[in-house]
C-alpha cells in the first residue's frame, strides 16, 4: 500500500474566487469530507468550491468513488457518522445574507434541510414508509415543519402532484407499493417541494428507471423548474442527464471538482482531459456509427491516491510533472474553471451532432 | 495463500469434503477473529479443551479415601472431596473429556445429516422436497428431551458414542431447515446459473459453488448443536438414564444429588465444580456463535 | 441450412400468487453462427427471460428452443449437454456473478477439467491463454485473486473468460456492460467486439441502452421487446436510423442524449399514458396500444398485430405502421 502523501489537506482552490454575488444561493469554499475507515482515513471530497445561483441547475458528473455524493450529502450535512469535515465553509445565502450551514445547531438545520434546502436520494423510490398513504405522508411532512391547515396542505399536494402529471385522488390514497417506481420517485419531488425550498439536491434521480420513465422525469423537472424557480444540484453518473438539465456542470474525479462551467463548455470545449475521455466514451444514440474510445485502467482507490495530478495514471497526456505537481485550478474563462496542467494545448472543440442537422 | 501450480484436484467426495471442513475451521477462525469478546472465548475454549483431553492422561483417577468424605476444600483437596472421599478437583479436570467428545459427535453427525439432506432437498425440490422436510417436520414435533430420555433408558447405552448417536437423531431437523433456506437462496445466485450453464454438475455445484459459502454459518450451527448437546446429555446423566461410569460432569452432578450432597457444608465447591464447569464451557460457545452471527454480516467481514 | 438456434413461437408464463404472468409469448428469433442480435426493451419486456431461455436455462412453457435444427428439450441427453456448452452466459452484476470463495483459477479450471478438455499443466496453459484473450493481463497476477480484489470491469472479464472456457458458439450477455462505470465499458465492449471476430462466437447482447446497442451491434439486428413480445426486429442501423413500431420511436425519441444542444432539441413522440400495463393484465388487441401515439380504436384494442416481415426483410408489429409501409397489403382487416 502506497503511503499517503498529503499529511494536511491543501487549499485546491482556484485563486481570484469571484465574492458571492447576489444571486448566489449556495457558497462552497474549499470544502473537504474525510472518512474514518479501518484503514486510515478516506478523503471523499478535496477542496470543493463553487457557487450555486438562484434558479440555477448545477450538474456535478463522475464515476463511482468521485465524491459527488458525498458532496451533494455534505451540502445538507447529512454525512454518515464515520465523515466529517475537517475544513471549508458551506454558507446559505437567502436574500444576500450568508448564514453558514456548517455552524447550524440541530434545530436550524432542520428547518434549513426542508424548507430551504431538500433532497431526493438515490433509490429514493423505496424510502417511502410502506404502511403510510401518500397523504399521511405528505401531512407528516409539512407538519414537522409548519402549522397548516389540512385543507392548505391538501390544495399544495394536489398542485405539486400535477406539476408532475400524477393524478392527485388516486395517488394521495395510494399506498407506496401501489404506486410504479416512475411514480414514487415523482411523489418524492413533489413531496421535497411540498416547503417550497429554494434548492433541490437530486442524487441519481433517474438511475435505474426505464427509458419512458426517465424522459418523464426529465420533463417534469425542467417544467417544475421553469414554474417554482428553484435551483437544482444532480448528482449524477449520467452525462446525458447533465446534457438535458444543467446549466453548469461541475466533473468530478478522486474527490476533486477537476473541471465546472457552462454545460456547453463543458460538452463542446472540455479543457480537461478527464471530461473529454468520458464524452469519448459515451455513445450518443441517433446518428451514424461512432468511434468510441476506453480510458485505461478504472478510478483510483481514495486510500491510495496517486501522487500529483489523480488523473494522470490513466490519462494520455500525462508529462512528469503531473506525476509530481499538485494541480491548482485555473481559470480558462470567466466562467470555466480546469485542474489540469495542460488544458492550454490539451482544450479541444466537439461539435454538437444537433448542427449536422 | 499457499498456492500449487497445478488446478485444483478432479473434485473427490471425501477429498472434497475433507477440504471444506479445513475451510470451514479456517473460516470461522477467521470470523471469530473480528470480533475481540469472540477471540477471548475462542482461546478459553481452546484451553478447556487441551485441559479436558490432557488431564484424563496426566491425573490418575482419584482414589476413594472413605476416611474422608465429603470434605471441605483444603490445602489437600483445593475442591474438597466427594462422597467415597475422591478429590473434586482431579474429577472435574478428567470430567469434561466424554461431555465434549459426546458434544462433537453429536453435533458433527446432525450437521452432517442437515447438510447432506438440507442441501439435497433444496436443491432437488419437488417429492424429495416434501419428503425430507415432512420427515424433519415429524421429528421437529415430537418432545425431544423425554423422548431421549425414554430412548436412553430403554437402549441401556453402554457406550458414549451411542448417546451421541442419540442426541444426534433428534437434533438435525432444526438446522435441516436453515440449511434448505440458505441453499435455496444461494442457488440462484448468477455463479451458481453461470456454472449450471458451464455443465458441471450437481455434485459440483453442490460443494463447490454453494456450501463454501455457508462455512461460518455451518460452524456457527455446529457450536450451537454442540451447547445443546451438552444440556442434553449432562440431563440424561443428571437423571441416571446414562451409564454411570467413569469420571463426567454429568456424572459428578448425579452422584453428588443422589448422595444427598447438598446435606454438608463442606460440599458446596464439590456441587458447583462440574455446574461452573459446563456454564464455562457453554458460555464461551455462545460467546463464540455470537461473534461468528456478527461475521455474517458482509459489510463487517469487508472491514477486515 | 438451419439456424444456429431458433426461438420458435417460445411462451414463457410464471404461475404467482396473484395469477399467471406471461413473461414471454410467441416470440421467435433466430441466430447465426458469429451473429450479434441486440433484444432492447424496458424492465418487463421478457429480455431478459429470453435470454436465459435462450442459454438453455429455462425451458419454454410453449413453443421450441432448435439447436442446428433439432428441438433441445426433447432431443437426446446428447444434443442437450453439446447446446448447454455451446451457449454461455454472462451476467450483469460483476458483484454476484464470481463465487466469492473461489480464486480466479478455481472459477476457469473446473470447466475446462470437468469436460476433459484439459488436463493439469495443460489447464493452466489454457487458462493464461483465455486471460489474455479477455485482456487480463499479465495472466498470472491473476490466476490466485478472489473476486473481492478485483474491480468490477476485472470481474466482469473474468465472468467472460469463464464463458469462453468451454469453447461456446453463442454468448448471451445480460446486461454485461450496465453495472460498470463508464470510463471502463467501452473497453470491455471492445473486448467483446474483438473476441466476435477472433472467435466468430454469436452474441445475443441484452440491453436497456439503445446507444450501446447501438455501438455493439452496428454490424448486426436488434429486436425491440415490449411486454413480452418483439414489436420490432430489423438490421441495428436501419432500426436506429428510422424505427418503425411507434414503442421504438418513443424510446429512440426518449432516450437523454451525452449531448445539450441535440437532446433538448431532439424531436420527442409523446405517448398516450406514462404507465406500464401489468403483465398480469395485459391490455386487448395490441398491448401498446393504451400509449400508442398512433392508437386506432376498434383495430388496435381489438386486434393483436402479427410480427409482419417488409419487403426489405424487417419485421414489425404494429397495424398503422404495417399498413403505412405496406399500402396494398391486405394483412390488416
Amino acid at each position: 500500500m502506497a503511503t499517503e502523501r498529503i499529511t494536511q489537506p491543501q487549499p485546491l482552490v482556484p485563486n481570484d474566487v469571484p465574492a458571492a454575488t447576489a444571486e448566489t444561493i449556495l457558497s462552497v469554499r474549499d470544502l473537504w469530507v474525510e472518512y474514518a475507515t479501518s484503514r486510515g482515513s478516506v478523503r471523499a471530497v478535496r477542496g470543493a468550491t463553487f457557487d450555486l445561483h438562484q434558479g440555477e441547475s448545477l450538474a456535478l458528473i463522475g464515476e463511482s468513488g468521485s465524491g459527488k455524493t458525498t458532496l451533494g450529502l455534505a451540502l445538507v450535512r447529512l454525512l454518515p457518522r464515520a465523515a466529517q469535515i475537517p475544513r471549508g465553509e458551506l454558507d446559505y445565502c437567502k436574500g444576500g445574507k450568508p448564514v453558514s450551514i456548517l455552524a447550524m445547531d440541530q434545530g436550524s438545520l432542520r428547518r434549513y434541510r426542508w424548507e430551504e434546502c431538500a433532497m431526493v436520494f438515490q433509490g429514493a423510490q423505496n424510502s417511502l414508509n410502506p404502511v403510510l398513504t401518500i397523504r399521511d405522508q405528505f401531512f407528516d411532512t409539512v407538519r414537522a415543519h409548519r402549522r397548516q391547515s389540512g385543507r392548505e396542505i391538501e390544495e399544495r399536494a394536489e398542485e405539486l402532484l400535477k406539476m408532475v402529471q400524477l393524478e392527485p385522488d388516486r395517488v394521495l390514497q395510494s399506498y407506496p407499493h401501489e404506486l410504479s417506481g416512475g411514480m414514487r420517485q415523482r411523489v418524492l419531488i413533489a413531496m421535497s417541494l411540498l416547503l417550497q425550498p429554494e434548492i433541490l439536491i437530486l442524487d441519481e434521480p433517474t438511475t435505474a428507471l426505464d427509458i419512458l420513465t426517465q424522459r418523464a422525469i426529465i420533463d417534469v423537472l425542467r417544467r417544475l423548474k421553469e414554474q417554482l424557480g428553484f435551483a437544482t444540484i444532480f448528482v449524477s453518473h449520467d452525462l446525458s442527464l447533465a446534457a438535458e438539465l444543467a446549466d453548469r456542470v461541475a466533473t468530478m474525479y478522486a474527490g476533486r471538482i477537476v473541471e465546472l462551467g457552462p454545460v456547453n463548455d463543458i460538452f463542446y470545449r472540455s479543457a480537461h482531459p478527464y471530461t473529454g475521455a468520458l464524452l469519448d466514451a459515451v455513445p450518443t444514440v441517433v446518428g451514424d456509427e461512432e468511434k468510441l474510445t476506453s480510458i485505461p485502467g478504472s478510478p483510483p482507490d481514495l486510500r491510495t491516491l496517486p501522487t500529483g495530478c489523480p488523473f494522470h495514471p490513466r490519462c494520455s497526456f500525462t508529462i512528469d510533472r503531473c506525476r509530481t505537481e499538485e494541480v491548482p485550478v485555473e481559470w480558462v474563462s470567466e466562467h470555466q474553471q480546469v485542474a489540469c496542467l495542460r488544458w492550454r494545448e490539451l482544450r479541444r472543440e466537439r461539435r454538437s451532432g444537433a448542427s449536422t442537422d | 495463500m499457499a498456492t500449487t501450480a497445478l488446478a485444483p484436484e478432479s473434485a473427490h467426495p471425501v477429498l472434497t469434503a475433507l477440504r471444506g471442513a479445513i475451510g470451514a475451521v479456517r473460516s470461522a477462525l477467521q470470523a471469530l477473529s473480528y470480533n475481540r469478546a469472540g477471540m477471548i472465548a475462542t482461546w478459553v475454549f481452546i484451553v478447556i479443551v487441551v485441559i479436558s483431553f490432557v488431564s484424563p492422561l496426566v491425573i490418575a483417577e482419584p482414589p476413594p479415601d472413605y476416611a474422608n468424605i465429603y470434605a471441605a476444600p483444603s490445602a489437600v483437596h483445593p475442591l474438597g472431596t466427594d462422597f467415597q472421599g475422591s478429590d473434586v478437583l482431579a474429577q472435574v479436570l478428567r470430567g469434561g473429556e466424554v461431555v465434549l467428545i459426546v458434544a462433537a459427535v453429536a453435533a458433527f453427525v446432525s450437521v452432517l445429516i442437515s447438510i447432506t439432506f438440507g442441501a439435497l432437498s433444496a436443491y432437488a425440490g419437488g417429492w424429495v422436497d416434501t419428503v425430507i422436510t415432512g420427515l424433519a417436520d415429524v421429528v421437529l414435533t415430537i418432545p425431544g428431551f423425554p423422548l431421549l430420555a425414554v430412548l436412553a433408558a430403554y437402549l441401556r447405552l453402554s457406550n458414549p458414542i451411542f448417546l451421541a448417536l442419540l442426541i444426534a437423531a433428534l437434533g438435525w431437523p432444526t438446522l435441516l431447515r436453515a440449511v434448505r433456506s440458505q441453499v435455496l437462496s444461494l442457488k440462484e445466485r448468477d455463479y451458481v446459473e453461470a456454472a449450471r450453464a458451464l455443465d458441471l454438475g450437481t455434485v459440483h455445484v453442490l460443494f463447490r459453488e454453494i456450501l463454501p459459502n455457508m462455512r461460518a454459518y455451518i460452524a456457527m450451527y455446529f457450536v450451537l448443536s454442540m451447547t445443546g448437546a451438552i444440556y442434553q446429555q449432562v440431563g440424561l446423566y443428571l437423571l441416571g438414564f446414562a451409564p454411570l461410569a467413569g469420571d463426567n460432569w454429568g456424572i459428578m452432578l448425579n452422584l453428588a444429588w443422589y448422595r444427598g450432597a447438598i446435606f454438608f457444608k463442606g460440599s458446596f465447591w464439590y456441587i458447583m465444580a462440574p455446574i461452573i464447569a459446563i456454564s464455562v464451557v457453554q458460555l464461551t460457545m455462545v460467546t463464540m456463535t455470537r461473534s461468528l452471527e456478527e461475521a455474517f454480516n458482509p459489510r463487517l467481514r469487508k472491514a477486515g | 441450412m438451419p439456424a444456429l438456434i431458433e426461438v420458435r413461437q417460445a411462451s414463457q408464463s410464471f404461475r404467482t400468487r396473484r395469477g399467471v404472468i406471461n413473461a414471454l409469448q410467441d416470440v421467435s428469433v433466430s441466430l447465426e453462427g458469429g451473429e450479434v442480435l441486440c433484444l432492447v426493451g424496458e424492465s418487463g419486456s421478457g429480455k431478459t427471460t429470453l435470454g436465459k431461455m435462450i442459454a438453455g436455462l429455462r425451458r419454454p412453457t410453449g413453443g421450441q428452443v432448435l439447436f442446428e435444427g433439432q428441438d433441445i428439450w426433447t432431443a437426446s441427453h446428447e444434443v442437450f449437454a453439446r447446446y448447454r456448452r455451446a451457449v454461455q452466459i454472462v451476467h450483469q452484476d460483476p458483484y454476484a456473478s464470481l463465487n466469492p470463495v473461489q480464486r480466479v483459477r478455481d472459477i476457469l479450471a473446473a470447466p475446462l477439467e470437468r469436460h476433459g478438455i484439459t488436463k493439469g499443466r495443460a489447464t493452466l496453459e489454457r487458462m493464461r491463454e483465455i486471460l489474455t484473450q479477455v485482456d487480463v493481463t499479465p495472466p498470472d497476477d491473476y490466476l490466485d485473486k478472489y473476486p473481492h480484489q478485483l474491480s468490477g470491469g476485472q470481474r466482469q472479464r473474468i465472468s467472460i473468460a469463464r464463458a469462453l472456457t468451454l469453447g461456446p458458439r453463442v454468448i448471451v450477455a445480460d446486461e454485461a456492460v450496465s453495472m460498470v462505470d463508464t470510463s471502463i465499458r467501452v473497453s470491455l465492449l471492445n473486448t467483446l467486439l474483438r473476441l466476435r471476430e477472433d472467435l466468430n462466437v454469436a452474441f445475443l447482447f441484452i440491453t436497456h441502452d439503445l446507444g450501446i446497442a447501438k455501438y455493439f451491434g452496428w454490424s448486426g439486428n436488434t429486436a425491440v421487446m415490449y411486454l413480452g413480445r418483439v414489436v420490432e426486429r430489423a438490421p441495428t442501423r436501419a432500426l436506429i436510423a428510422h424505427p418503425h413500431h411507434p414503442y421504438a420511436r418513443a424510446l429512440l425519441s426518449a432516450i437523454p442524449e451525452p449531448d445539450p444542444e441535440l437532446t433538448r432539441k431532439k424531436a420527442k413522440l409523446l405517448l398516450r399514458s406514462l404507465e406500464i400495463p401489468s403483465l398480469l393484465d395485459l391490455p386487448r388487441g395490441c398491448t401498446f396500444h393504451p400509449r400508442c401515439p398512433l392508437f386506432e380504436t376498434g383495430l388496435c384494442d381489438d386486434q393483436r398485430p402479427e410480427l409482419t416481415t417488409l419487403p426489405d426483410g424487417r419485421e414489425v408489429a404494429c397495424h398503422v405502421a404495417v399498413r403505412d409501409l405496406l399500402p396494398r397489403a391486405s394483412g390488416v382487416a
